[in-house]
């Protein structure tokens, strides 16, 4: 189906299942029961799942192809941000020139960056990026404020110009993103039973965009190109000795992310029409290499694990507090509640961050493949488990 | 001409940090053959060692003073610390008001221990595997030691006053033969500069002269040759790890005075550390250090207003210029050693 061998088909079709029947599956938990703050089925941190897989998508195809490891690419993000914002303020509200903009720039830039930064590799390289992107986030701030806005961020106002929409709506407030007439923030709610379902028109955007930007990645990921890539990452000077300049591809591949990023952030405007620097900060493109670290570099549906993982437990620990903590360990005698409750004080709420550090280190420390290798161990374990009480068959050797 | 050197006097004190950091790096860098990037939170805790030191000397108890009243009639509660009880009012004072310098005292064995810890503990296992490991093992690592400051020391900085002998500033300019006035620099900068310049003389000597840091310095040119001749260099590769971050915990000690220690200052020091770093030749402790002054103080000349006017905002980029014209141009770096981490 579409050019793809049946496993990878398959993985398509299950991703695809996934992120359309998203509103169902975050929200198994009913309104009002003591779990529904578990509930993830929420328009805006749905939005989010997506937008950050596409980002760590493209840093995968960067990254996990050719090791090429770019502490920088929250740069993109935020060009991608300030153009499809300028977008809206110029020409109209409709999303779609707005994410082709944020795309084509985002890619000249990564043009000019990938082209001198690839010029040294290994630790060289990521220090080159992380040059350049603090470089744009201080430009950002400081002298470009006529394009940026500076530290108040990029905003829509009621006198834009707006040459094919209108500046201001009949009630005279400033008018919203949308597709062809239909709203990004109109959400369809469906009501069952105690349930409650938010279809949002911005999340099935994403979703969509998200569908065939990893459809375009796992073409990437089976094409002579993407093999090529590979070779980039395990021996880049045998490759040379072969007669081939590996510098076009890791340039197209740097650009390529920096696309994905660039559609990431013109999609984060798209939903909330503003932009600011702080998107551009080194710590944010730290954020993306933890989220594709996490789900597993190199592999196809690691960087979208890692980047929903990621997101959920930021949402979810940072709403725990104390008081729910007390509520869970309730039923222990009180000393020994206060006790445990004390424990797990530092990790929640706003201590999220510490339990994502933790997190990260063990990952990187004992699961290098992140959490598709965990996963994979445990299939297989679960499999040696089942395979030794059914049969016989000894495997011959390899 | 006397812009001029108050430009470069204005770079010495964040040059004097940059450097302090980039050697701690390039000590580790060069022994270990890791890249850390979790020497900016070292440099962080060496700030909060200040403001720990400030925090136990003014320990205090709480007395009630039945002869003085608030505005209430209750009872006025008097706060006399520890120190002074015990050293007397005036010892006790002076000790608190130079808590930043005695903090030292209390820097040295901490980050000594935090290093062994963090070698023995983490960094050991990852001499084999490939950089990128250990760049996200150590970014986690920096993390997590940055939300634990943040956890007990809060998110807000914590103003840490140099002693009352060292506020203020003094004319610098009267000394040159220049006007009054037209030079004027903060006594605790120049302290720093001078602290920055005793120990980076005391490590380059300690390698220098010393037998442990002969041994140290084969280490670094061939690890192997020297194990085969029975020497336990990964001991001494640990303790030179812990110097490392003495050197960075005390280079933020000192710091704590000019500003006020927060829990992230680490990781803004960090990046520009790297980019100095890289700038100086990997591996390379004068080039980390030369490249140090020179970025701080090629800072510095970029905030003048003449420059800024001319080319605006070149004082929030100059030093990512710098450091991309040299990578480009000379790819080891001002003075890289052939053969370290070319690639």
């Amino acid at each position: 189906m579409f050019g793809l061998d049946r496993k990878d088909a398959s993985l398509l079709i299950v991703v695809a299942a996934l992120t359309l029947l998203a509103p169902f599956i975050l929200n198994p938990f009913p309104e009002g029961s003591s779990l529904a703050q578990f509930n993830a089925g929420y328009p805006d941190l749905m939005q989010r799942f997506v937008i950050f897989g596409i980002f760590a998508i493209g840093f995968n195809i960067l990254f996990g192809l050719t090791g090429y490891l770019s502490f920088g690419h929250a740069a993109f993000l935020g060009v991608g941000s300030y153009s499809a914002v300028w977008m809206f303020k110029l020409l109209s509200m409709n999303v779609i020139p707005a994410i082709i903009l944020a795309v084509i720039v985002s890619g000249l830039f990564a043009v000019v960056i990938g082209y001198v930064s690839l010029r040294r590799s290994g630790i060289y390289f990521s220090i080159l990026t992380l040059a350049f992107a603090q470089m744009s986030f201080a430009l950002a701030y400081s002298v470009l404020t006529p394009i940026t806005n500076g530290e108040t961020g990029l905003q829509i106002t009621l006198n834009d110009p707006r040459i094919l929409g209108v500046s201001q709506t009949a009630q005279g407030g400033i008018p919203v993103t949308n597709i062809f007439g239909l709203e990004m923030r109109s959400t369809y709610q469906l009501d069952v039973g105690p349930w409650l379902f938010q279809f949002n028109a911005g999340y099935y955007l994403c979703a969509a965009i998200m569908l065939v930007a990893f459809y375009v990645a796992i073409r990437i990921f089976r094409s002579p190109f993407g093999l090529t890539l590979r070779a980039v990452k395990s021996n880049q000077q045998r490759l040379n000795y072969t007669g081939m300049n590996a510098k076009p591809y890791t340039l197209a591949a740097f650009v390529i992310s920096g696309m994905y990023a660039g559609l990431a952030g013109g999609l984060m405007a798209s939903m909330d029409p503003l932009a600011g620097a702080e998107r551009m900060q080194w710590t944010a493109s730290g954020e993306v290499v933890l989220m594709t670290i996490l789900g597993g570099a190199g592999t196809l549906i690691g960087p979208i694990l890692g980047a929903g993982f990621i997101k959920y437990f930021e949402n979810i620990f940072s709403k725990i507090n104390d008081n729910v903590l007390h509520g869970w360990f309730s039923f222990l005698p009180d000393g020994l509640e206060n006790f445990i409750v004390g424990i797990l004080h530092p990790f929640i709420g706003k201590g999220w961050h510490l339990t994502l550090g933790i997190l990260f280190m063990l990952v990187v420390i004992f699961l290098p493949g992140g959490l598709v290798e965990g996963g994979q161990r445990i299939a297989r374990w679960m499999k040696r488990g089942k395979a030794s009480k059914s049969s016989q068959n000894t495997n011959p050797a390899e | 001409m006397d812009a001029i050197i108050l430009q470069i006097l204005n770079g010495l004190d964040k040059g004097s940090a940059y450097a302090l950091i980039a050697l701690g790096l390039t000590l580790i860098f060069g022994t270990l053959g890791v890249v850390n990037f979790a020497h900016g939170a070292l440099f962080m805790i060496g700030a909060f060692c200040a403001v720990t030191m400030n925090r136990l000397l003014t320990l205090s108890h709480e007395v009630l003073d039945p002869t003085k009243k608030d505005f209430l009639g209750n009872p006025l509660k008097v706060k006399t610390p520890y120190i002074s009880e015990w050293f007397g009012p005036e010892t006790g004072a002076a000790l608190i008001d130079w808590a930043v310098p005695l903090s030292i005292l209390l820097t040295i064995p901490v980050m000594i221990g935090i290093g062994f810890v963090m070698e023995r503990g983490l960094i050991k296992h990852f001499y084999k595997r490939p950089h990128a490991d250990q760049i996200l093992v150590t970014f986690g690592l920096a993390i997590v030691l940055q939300e634990i400051i943040k956890y007990f020391y809060g998110a807000n900085p914590i103003p840490t006053p140099a002693p009352d002998a060292f506020r203020g500033s003094f004319d610098f300019g009267v000394l040159l033969g220049f006007d009054a006035n037209t030079i004027i620099y903060p006594y605790w900068r120049l302290v720093y500069f001078g602290f920055a310049a005793m120990i980076i003389g005391a490590v380059f000597a300690f390698l220098q002269f010393t037998t442990f840091g002969m041994v140290v310095r084969a280490g670094m040119a061939d690890r192997e040759t020297v194990g085969l001749l029975g020497i336990n260099i990964d001991r001494r590769f640990t303790i030179m790890f812990g110097i490392a971050a003495a050197v960075a915990g005390l280079a933020g000690a000192m710091y704590a005075p000019i500003n006020s220690p927060n829990y992230h200052m680490g990781m803004d020091f960090l990046v520009l550390s790297f980019v100095v770093v890289v700038v100086g030749g990997m591996g390379s402790l004068p080039g980390a250090v030369a490249a140090g002054f020179m970025l701080g103080v090629l800072e510095s000349f970029a905030s003048m207003n003449e420059i800024k006017s001319l080319i605006p905002g070149i004082d929030q980029i100059i030093i990512y210029l710098v450091a991309i014209i040299i990578l480009l141009t000379r790819p080891r770096g001002l003075m890289g050693r052939k053969g370290v981490m070319e690639e």
